[in-house]
């Protein structure tokens, strides 16, 4: 067996070390990582896969814990990834979800990762997709993946989770906003947290205004949940939703579509795949650094540089 | 109103204008100052040199006053050290509670005025010495005390009405204190003589010393329990000694760690008068605990300030009418975080400096740290000298011999009205978040914190701050040239041994029968200290109180801020 | 795309102890050095921190202790690591930990100790030359 082979099988069979470190070389994007995706990948499918986006400080890691808690209860076994924005200036990031889950670190039922966003766009790291898939392929019921948390623009999570929860937090302030510069277009689901706070039935009703808003006829109303993650009220509620959600999904009722997501991803993968080895190419001809010192020169604008550049290059590939 | 002649300050404001025309430039030509820009720790920039124009604004009355007498910036009694000097008192504990009670003899014998306990992390956390965290922790940083009989053998030959005691403890401060008033009983001293602190306070939990157990709520419902039940029955005692040390220690300013505890301060007021308490009946047995750190002057500055800051709070926010209301009484303790292990015997300077800081700033009770303290639990030799040092500044420094030597320096007054200035503006900010429970949750404090910690670190690795044989005058150090006091893993074993002992001997369905009560008496929401000071008579363990209170209040997870 | 190796530190803090300042500091400094940096919170126990090393996959573990105790904590970590196959961590170590202790805790395998006074431009460095060499 390959070394590859080897920590596949050993994901397979739920070891946990060869989990951790399949998810460090997908992180690192090593040379081994696509052979490990795809060797894996006809495993994958089982796992009901949860987002939870929504500002900073608004619970999410705190509501987590207490789900993986009730899903253990219930039996499943439960994996989460939990990602935090890495600094645009070091490169650097603290990783600081783990934290509120530390309790469950020693359930083996339970896998928890941390994982810097690595300047990834969308509240989600660029491994995140693929790390999902390792948990998913390592046999865990449920996979819950926790976004940065910055608001607004989380919108990558669709292209992971089947189910997303959008958290709020009343007097959080901005969530309004973000809810209609688009994050409601995500939620599977809405929650109120911090119910045990003066205003959380505004907070709600706030979010019923803008869903009415919306009168589309859909299979799924996203519904609106109070919970108090700190002592996990109303956390057997909103599992009540998942399940509610997943088993419409799995009656195949047109949602958003699997097939979307399936299409999305392909899409992403052949973008990936086409922009490096058509770049390394590009890479290597002289003209390459040419051009870039002729627009450096304002002797050329870059658009104009990249189709002369590409004209050969893809009458190279058509031949 | 000026205290100044007007016609005066005119002309010092003249001449100073010369002087930095004439006199000034000359020598700065001729060598240039050390730095373009002197700071104090709190960040605020200090001159070159003070002067009337400094104090042009103070009123002799309403900012100073006499001492005893409100706003009480010269201290909070009319003679001060001229009269009673203040109570030395050293923090201690470590081992068995024989151990301890040793260590105590022994400071009562070399002069020590007042006792200190230091307990060991499963007390300060609210385990029993057999619970599995405790772990290796038995007696290694304070003394063990899970039940009445560890603390009778720690007080006894220890007259508890002559002396009185401080207890470093928070969220099992009722235990404790029940455990202290039990002895009293004992001894047959009547409550109202019985005379002491308990730290109790919580809230500083949750962002400087992170010994947290309960949620906040319920943190401060057990410290505000304390509060209401002292001034019912140990007229006495000091319920709670509202802690700016452990902000100090955990990295902030003299100012953060000012307007910090004042904050908290506030926060007790207001809970304890919610339970139908009127101001006056309280507010006089509040006190106070600060770090004196380098900084000689700015450190005598913020005790005056604070001094000053709660007495117009009370008077003015809560409406206190009794004097004594608006006091500010305080413990000191120097500061540990500026000891090194590098040349321990530089320590003891530091400690010096800082013990007549705090008395230059009126304290009415001190601990000095001992030149061991970053290496080890004092030695008996270490202690002494720390000891010592309080009264060679009591006995041989002249400076008790009147009342706030130092107001009226231009730099002192100045800084002192600085520091009350902007400690308001933290105060306001913290009004508007909503008082400090709301600042916990949103990491506000934490966060002022850690950033001061990280400034404060990064200052000494630029060599912007000198520490003295850290990172300059430094020596090959080799072997550690001082004794280390070790705790011997036997301590643990006698010690689980004697509280499995006891828990197999005491009347048992007695035990069961107080826990279910005190269970009820949580729910019920109850003032505690009573059913407490009953479990513990019954020789119910700390770990059993505590554990009773864990599943009515749940407990916190501290929010982490870097 | 080209691999984007991070250097993923765990800082801990064994047992009771809750002193944080320099724990904090010490984070702080390697996550503006580019490290992914993880910490446990405070009161870990031995198998927390075993197991959260385990998962995260770190490659270095830094445990912070003030309260003197490593004696009977350090033992119970190193063993957990070895159990778990966390051979290749580097683990080191920080906070008031007595000169004549610390030649035992190397021999746990506890490649360093940094005490009070060090300043975190020396701990950065010294992460940077001993990260393990992974594939
Ligand atoms: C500050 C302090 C406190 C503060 C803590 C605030 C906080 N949030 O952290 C307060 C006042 C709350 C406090 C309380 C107590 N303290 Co204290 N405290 C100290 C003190 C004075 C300084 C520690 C400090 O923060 N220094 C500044 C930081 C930046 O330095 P540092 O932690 O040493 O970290 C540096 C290095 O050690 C190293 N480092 C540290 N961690 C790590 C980790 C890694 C991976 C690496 C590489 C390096 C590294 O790098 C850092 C940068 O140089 C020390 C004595 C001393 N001078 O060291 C006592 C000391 C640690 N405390 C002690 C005790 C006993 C207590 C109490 C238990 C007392 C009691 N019974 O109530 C309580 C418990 C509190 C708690 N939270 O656990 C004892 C421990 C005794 C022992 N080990 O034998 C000491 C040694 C004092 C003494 N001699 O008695 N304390
Ligand atoms: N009052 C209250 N506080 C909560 C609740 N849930 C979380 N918190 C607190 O909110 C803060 C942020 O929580 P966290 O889970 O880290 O939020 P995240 O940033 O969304 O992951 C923490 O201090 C939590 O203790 C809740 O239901 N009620
Ligand atoms: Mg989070």
């Amino acid at each position: 067996m390959t070394k590859v082979e080897e920590l596949a099988q050993g994901v397979l069979s739920g070891e946990i070390r060869s989990i951790a470190r399949a998810i460090t070389v997908i992180e690192n994007n090593a040379p081994e990582a696509k052979k490990l995706v795809s060797s894996i990948y006809p495993h994958t499918g089982k796992a009901h896969i949860i987002g939870f986006t929504g500002a900073g400080g608004a619970g999410k890691s705190t509501l987590i814990e207490k789900i993986v808690r009730e899903y253990r209860r219930n039996g499943k076994t439960v994996g989460v990834v939990a990602v935090d924005p890495t600094s645009p200036f070091t490169g650097g990031a603290f990783l600081g979800d783990r934290i509120r889950m530390q309790e469950l670190s020693t359930d083996p039922g339970v896998f928890i990762r941390s994982m810097a966003s690595r300047n990834y766009p969308g509240g989600i790291a660029r491994a995140t997709k693929d790390a999902v898939k390792v948990l998913d392929a390592a046999g865990k019921d449920i996979v819950i993946v926790e976004t940065v948390g910055a608001g607004q623009s989380e919108v990558e999570i669709i292209k992971v989770a089947q189910t997303v929860v959008v958290v709020h937090a009343p007097g959080l302030g901005d969530e309004i906003q973000a809810i209609k510069a688009g994050i409601m277009e995500i939620a599977d689901i809405f929650v109120v947290n911090k119910a045990d706070r003066e205003n959380a039935n505004k907070t709600v009703m706030d979010i019923q205004a803008i869903l009415q808003l919306n009168n589309k006829e859909t299979a799924w109303k996203p519904p609106v949940l109070k919970t108090v993650a700190l002592t996990g009220e109303g956390v057997p509620q909103l599992i009540e939703k998942i399940e509610e959600h997943r088993l419409l999904l799995e009656k195949g009722l047109k949602h958003k579509g699997s097939r979307e997501k399936a299409e999305a991803e392909l899409i992403e993968a052949i973008k990936e795949k086409v922009v490096s080895s058509v770049l390394e190419g590009l890479r290597k001809e002289g003209e390459f650094e040419q051009l870039v010192g002729e627009i450096v020169e304002r002797e050329i604008d870059p658009a104009s540089a990249a189709e002369k550049l590409l004209k050969k290059a893809l009458k190279d590939a058509e031949a | 109103m000026t205290m100044f002649d007007q016609k005066k300050l005119e002309e010092v404001k003249r001449e100073r204008t010369r002087w930095e025309q004439t006199t000034l430039p000359n020598w700065l030509k001729q060598s240039r100052e050390r730095k373009t820009e002197f700071h104090n720790h709190s960040g605020m920039q200090v001159k070159r040199v003070y002067t009337p124009e400094d104090m042009e604004n103070m009123d002799y009355m309403r900012d100073l006053g006499f001492p005893g007498e409100y706003p009480f910036t010269r201290g909070v009694h009319a003679t001060m050290y001229r009269g009673r000097l203040w109570t030395m008192r050293m923090f201690s504990g470590f081992g068995t509670a024989a151990d301890t009670n040793r260590r105590f003899k022994y400071l009562l014998k070399e002069g020590e005025t007042g006792l200190s306990i230091a307990f060991d992390y499963p007390t300060i956390m609210g385990y029993d010495s057999d619970h599995p965290m405790a772990k290796g922790e038995v007696g290694i940083c304070g003394v063990a005390i899970a039940s009445l009989k560890d603390m009778e053998t720690l007080l006894d030959g220890i007259p508890l009405d002559k002396v009185t005691t401080s207890m470093t403890i928070n969220g099992p401060a009722p235990i404790l204190l029940a455990m202290y008033v039990a002895v009293g009983d004992t001894q047959g001293v009547p409550r109202e003589k019985l005379g002491g602190t308990t730290q109790n306070d919580n809230l500083k939990e949750f962002f400087a010393q992170n010994l947290c157990i309960f949620p906040p709520k319920a943190s401060v419902k057990l410290t505000t329990d304390i509060i209401e039940y002292c001034a019912r029955h140990l007229p006495r005692w000091n319920p709670v000694s509202i802690s700016g040390y452990h902000i100090r220690e955990a990295g902030a300013t003299a100012l953060q760690e000012l307007a910090f505890t004042i904050y908290d301060g506030i926060s007790y007021v207001e809970s304890t008068l919610e339970r139908g308490l009127k101001v006056d009946d309280f507010a006089y047995r509040l006190s106070f605990f600060f770090a004196s750190h380098n900084d000689f002057i700015e450190e005598i500055a913020k005790f005056r300030a604070a001094r000053r800051l709660w007495a117009k709070l009370m008077k003015e926010r809560f409406k206190a009418k009794s004097p004594r209301s608006m006091w500010m009484r305080m413990h000191v303790q120097t500061s540990g975080c500026t000891l090194t292990p590098q040349q321990p015997l530089n320590n003891i300077v530091r400690t010096t400096m800082q013990a007549l800081s705090a008395v230059l700033g009126g304290t009415q009770s001190l601990h000095t740290n001992s030149f061991d303290e970053a290496l080890c639990l004092p030695t008996e030799e270490a202690v002494r000298v720390a000891l010592r040092t309080q009264q060679i500044v009591a006995h041989e420094s002249g400076v008790t011999s009147t009342v706030d030597p130092l107001a009226g320096s231009y730099y002192v007054e100045a800084l002192t009205n600085e520091m009350e200035e902007k400690a308001w503006e933290y105060i306001h900010k913290i009004d508007d978040m909503g008082g400090a429970i709301p600042a916990i949750e949103k990491g506000f404090f934490q966060k002022e914190i850690a950033d001061s910690a990280y400034m404060y670190q990064r200052e000494i690795e630029e060599k912007k701050r000198v520490i003295v044989g850290v990172n300059d005058y430094t020596i090959a150090e080799g072997k550690c040239p001082i004794e280390i006091l070790r705790i011997e893993p036997k301590v643990e074993t006698a010690q689980v041994a004697s509280l499995r002992k006891l828990k197999r001997e005491r009347d048992n369905r007695k035990v069961k029968e107080v826990l279910d009560k005190l269970h009820y008496s949580a729910e019920k929401d109850e003032n505690l200290m009573p059913t407490i000071i009953e479990a513990v008579k019954a020789y119910v363990s700390l770990g059993e109180i505590t554990e009773v209170l864990r599943m009515v209040y749940g407990e916190y997870k501290e929010l982490i801020v870097i | 795309m080209q691999t984007e190796r991070k250097i993923r530190v765990l800082i801990a803090k064994p047992g009771l102890d809750s002193h944080d300042r320099g724990a904090k500091v010490v984070a702080r400094a390697l996550r503006d050095a580019g490290m992914e940096v993880i910490y446990t919170g405070l009161r870990q126990t031995p198998e927390q921190i075993a197991e959260t090393a385990l998962q995260e996959d770190v490659d270095v573990i830094g445990l912070s202790i003030l309260s003197g105790a490593h004696k009977t904590l350090f033992p119970r970590i190193m063993d957990l690591l070895k159990k778990k196959g966390l051979t290749d961590v580097t683990v080191f170590a920080g906070g008031i930990i007595p000169e004549e202790d610390v030649e035992e805790m190397k021999k746990l395998g506890i490649k360093e100790v940094f005490g009070p006074g060090t300043p975190t431009e020396r701990i950065i460095k010294y992460v940077l030359e001993n990260v393990p060499k992974r594939t």
